[in-house]
């Protein structure tokens, strides 16, 4: 799945970074506490988080990861958009919940990947 | 086996938005090293998680990041209130951070397991009252 598609199933908003959109994705984890980010991700592109600060940015850079989506339309600040635009890293925001927008992605095929501790 | 290049920062203590710059910045200049990525992760990731604690528990502190032929070695000193039980400190899901840390995100208890989980060699020297120091290695081979 490209970018791109994740912002049209969630009929997201692109607030930095959009000559990223045609980047292959095929992973995604979603979650708002970064310490377990950190601790269970494991080669996920993609980060769903409902969390809004600076840290979410840097998190995702830690983990290699190509895109953020805001969910329940939260809207980050120009620092946290000017850093993301800084890192390559796509920033999206949508209206949708966090459980929604995780089941959309995954049920078009957008999976969670090999995660630490999963059997 | 001769000192190659060494990278020192200050983590300013004061503020939690900005907590996490030295690790950012660490990994741009590895990238520019041509170090391998899967490297690069596991050493930024392990000096994030450093830098977010000396932000949480210790007003801040200071990084060194040497890189070696073989590893790369990383060194966060603070002078903070220091780990009263080391071994429980080290345990998943134990935390003495304050509420207000996990609505930010963190403060889960991984940090410290985290850290030693992603490298290969981890030490704590720690004192009350004194400060803590970290050193943490990542072999290259």
């Amino acid at each position: 799945m490209k970018i791109r598609d994740i912002k049209e199933l969630l009929n997201a908003d692109v607030l930095c970074c959009e000559e990223e959109l045609d980047k292959e994705v095929n992973s995604a984890c979603g979650s708002d506490m970064m310490s377990d980010v950190l601790a269970y991700v494991k080669d996920q592109a993609v980060l769903l988080t409902g969390l809004l600060n600076s840290q979410v940015i840097r998190t995702a850079e830690m983990m290699d990861m190509v895109c953020i989506v805001f969910v329940r339309s939260k809207k980050p600040t120009e620092d946290m958009i000017e850093l993301a635009k800084k890192l390559d890293i796509v920033i999206l925001t949508t209206d949708l919940r966090m459980y929604n927008a995780c089941g959309r992605l995954f049920s078009e095929g957008l999976g969670s990947s090999k995660v630490n501790g999963d059997v | 086996m001769s000192k190659a290049i060494n990278f020192h920062y200050v983590v300013d203590g004061d503020d939690f938005t900005s907590a996490g710059e030295a690790s950012v910045d660490i990994k741009r200049k590895l990238r520019q090293l041509g170090v391998d990525p899967a490297i690069i992760r596991r050493v930024s990731i392990a000096m994030y998680e450093g830098e977010v604690n000396m932000v949480i528990h210790a007003e801040g502190g200071t990084v060194d990041v040497n890189v070696y032929e073989d590893k790369i070695e990383m060194i966060l000193s603070d002078e903070g209130p220091g780990i009263a039980n080391v071994e429980l400190a080290m345990k998943a899901g134990f935390s003495t951070a304050p509420d207000y840390v996990r609505s930010l995100g963190f403060g889960a208890g991984m940090g410290l397991p985290n850290m030693k989980s992603y490298t290969d060699d981890m030490k704590i020297d720690t004192k009350i009252g004194v400060g803590t120091t970290i050193t943490m290695v990542v072999n290259l081979k």
